[in-house]
């Protein structure tokens, strides 16, 4: 998708979770080949609603969950990588989670928690550290008064701060943010997209952001992708996504996004929608989103789109286009 | 013409406070508030704002070691301090509520069935028959297809907006004059939250039912609320017409968050607008206004508690400043 080289390089990744309870969830795929890539420096948002598989995709990349294709970050290859070599790549590639309280420890204090990443890796002496995360903290908008604090005693806000603090430790190419926002207060929402912002300029970082709230994914990446049932449907540069949605189900996800004026009503797509929601998604060929599409013809059931340069999309729909 | 409507509920100085570590905390203080007939009154507040807390107090469901001071008045009676048996009988059959997370709402090992129609054969002393077709009446009236097949699904094998739709049901079931509605968007997925709200507006259409909904998202009530009353630290900041309080906000709080929320019918910022500091902790509160440690209209006056002020239009304010929307907007371009 772009002349420089490219960070990551993702084909045909696939995820399956064994042990649902009927054996069509056994079957399902949670992500169905997935192909996309990530240049150095660059944001990409990944969209879509729940069980769509976003989490997935962030677990393989993290190899948190078994999963096959390629991946190839730095031009090597993730998912046959073991122990050191893995624990090598880890410094490169981070991750901030939604739940920031659960994800840290909460019998750490914050210097001990952003100062862990550099023991880990045996950065630094341990006289260092201290120095080193304080300049972190500032970085992230903390002040040094936190430093004994417990995560139970820091706000939504602060707690995911610290997370960023931590996943920053170790100056990584990629760092993977799954729902970042989603858990915080809205007035602080934006206070931790601004932050995300900054970083990723003042570091070089590369971004995939993962989440449901289009605004923020707007405001915060190069480009889109539109993750339904396990495939990508769409992926553009973000004007064109927002301003040319190609997809049906990116046309429904964006009329859907409720806009604080009572004179503007969000556009509810089909209620029916529900029922094929909690079908078992089919083995066999045809559009996943037919059921909901209002667009779908007899082609849509007999044979899955294939993704196909449209403009500057990527889609996967038989009618875009016409 | 418009009957002048009767006023269902009606909150005077209410309160409800807890102790923790040894000290009194204020989560909802001095609360004046009226829901009328066929009206959706919605209330916006972030944590520590007192929204639900209010709401649980509406229906007796503090937690305990609460204390409720003031009144909440259902059409004339008084609901503090109210035996048991009596609040048991207004809840669910007078005022219902709709839960944020049906999961934890639901009964994970009864059917939908047993669920929906358990308050009803209690409190209208409905025939299990009756109850059931009752029930599922409910379920097509939420739209949800093959409804008396679903009366015997567990609530794992729905999906979260159906399991939504069925709590929205089970409120229905006894015909309240009062929804509550706790955050019932908040867990859906924006395509299954548009479809919600579309649901609650018809609903309302069709049967008038009056609503309180409770929120943090300024966005979704936007297409509900009649009127919308704005909370901070456990106080009323603000209460407008929707129309009024979206097109113009005068407290610099309610201004402040609504310019917080991004969106995608604007071009795009180089920044977020953004409120700095973070919501208050109710341990912590500064004397005066609440809101003034992130306040850009701050003045020495804020160190006194702002009374609500209703104004010549109807709107009520909490806030020294007494200029205009377009004068709080600069404050926060400038800050």
């Amino acid at each position: 998708m772009s002349d420089s080289p490219s960070l990551l390089e993702v084909r045909e990744l696939r995820v399956r979770y064994r042990g649902g309870r009927t054996a069509a969830a056994a079957a399902a795929d949670a992500v169905r080949g997935v192909s996309f890539d990530i240049a150095a420096g660059e944001s990409v948002g990944l969209v879509g609603e729940s069980g769509s598989g976003k989490s997935s995709i962030a677990r393989a990349l993290l190899r948190l969950v078994p999963a096959t294709g390629s991946v190839q970050f730095e031009q090597r290859e993730l998912l046959s990588l073991r122990g050191a070599a893995l624990r090598g790549v880890r410094e490169r590639m981070q991750v901030v989670f939604q739940d920031p309280l659960g994800a840290l420890d909460p019998r750490m204090t914050v210097l001990e928690l952003i100062a862990e990443p550099l023991l880990e890796y045996r950065r630094a002496a341990r006289a260092q550290h201290e120095q080193q995360v304080l300049a972190m903290l500032a970085r992230v908008g903390l002040g040094p008064e936190l430093l004994a604090r417990f995560p139970h005693q820091l706000s939504g806000g602060q707690t995911q701060r610290v997370g960023l603090a931590r996943a920053l430790m170790l100056g990584p190419r990629l760092l993977i943010c799954d729902e970042p926002v989603a858990a915080l207060d809205v007035s602080i929402r934006s206070q931790i997209a601004n932050l995300l912002h900054d970083m990723r300029a003042e570091l070089g970082l590369a971004l995939l952001f993962i989440a449901h709230d289009l605004p923020t994914v707007r405001f915060l990446c190069d480009r889109v992708m539109v993750l339904f049932r396990g495939r990508i449907v769409e992926q553009a540069p973000r004007e064109r996504l927002f301003g040319a949605p190609q997809h049906p189900y990116t046309r429904a996800l964006l009329a859907a996004n409720p806009v604080p004026d009572p004179a503007q009503r969000p556009v509810a797509p089909a209620p029916a929608a529900d029922h094929a929601a909690t079908a078992p998604a089919e083995a066999g060929g045809g559009c996943a989103y037919r059921h909901r599409c209002p667009m779908a013809v007899a082609r849509c059931a007999a044979e899955a789109p294939a993704i196909r340069p449209l403009g500057a999309s990527l889609v996967s729909c038989h009618r875009a286009g016409e | 013409m418009a009957e002048p409507r009767e006023t269902l509920l009606r909150l005077h100085a209410l309160g409800v406070a807890y102790r923790r570590d040894g000290r009194e905390l204020h989560a909802v203080d001095g609360v004046d508030l009226e829901l009328r007939e066929r009206e959706c009154l919605g209330v916006v507040g972030e944590s520590g704002s007192g929204k639900s807390q209010l709401l649980l107090a509406l229906l007796g469901l503090s937690a305990p070691g609460a204390r409720l001071s003031g009144s909440i008045r259902y059409r004339g009676e008084e609901l503090v301090g109210a035996p048991a048996a009596r609040l048991e009988a207004i809840r669910g059959r007078r005022i219902a509520i709709v839960f944020q997370d049906p999961l934890s709402a639901l009964n994970p090992y009864l059917t939908i069935g047993t669920q929906l129609t358990e308050g009803a054969r209690r409190q209208l002393r409905l025939g299990r028959r009756a109850a059931a077709s009752r029930a599922a009446e409910l379920l097509a009236t939420v739209q949800i297809d093959a409804p008396t097949e679903r009366l015997r699904c567990h609530p794992h094998e729905l999906s979260g907006g159906m399991r939504q739709r069925v709590l929205i049901a089970m409120a229905l079931m006894c015909e309240p004059e009062i929804l509550l509605l706790d955050e019932p968007t908040t867990a859906l997925d924006v395509t299954v939250q548009a479809q919600v709200l579309q649901l609650l507006r018809d609903l309302r259409e069709r049967s008038g039912v009056a609503s309180l909904f409770v929120t943090h998202d300024l966005g979704a009530l936007a297409s509900m609320a009649d009127r919308v009353a704005v909370m901070y630290g456990g106080r009323l900041v603000e209460l407008a017409s929707a129309a009024a309080l979206y097109a113009a906000p005068l407290h610099p709080y309610t201004a402040g968050l609504l310019r917080s929320l991004p969106r995608l019918d604007l071009p795009l910022p180089a920044r977020l607008p953004s409120i700095p500091g973070q919501p208050p902790d109710l341990a912590e509160l500064p004397a005066g206004c609440a809101f003034a440690p992130r306040c850009p209209l701050v003045h020495e006056r804020c160190t006194r508690q702002p009374d609500l002020r209703v104004l010549p239009d109807g709107r009520a304010n909490a806030c020294h400043f007494t200029g205009s929307a377009t004068q709080v907007d600069a404050a926060w371009i400038r800050a």
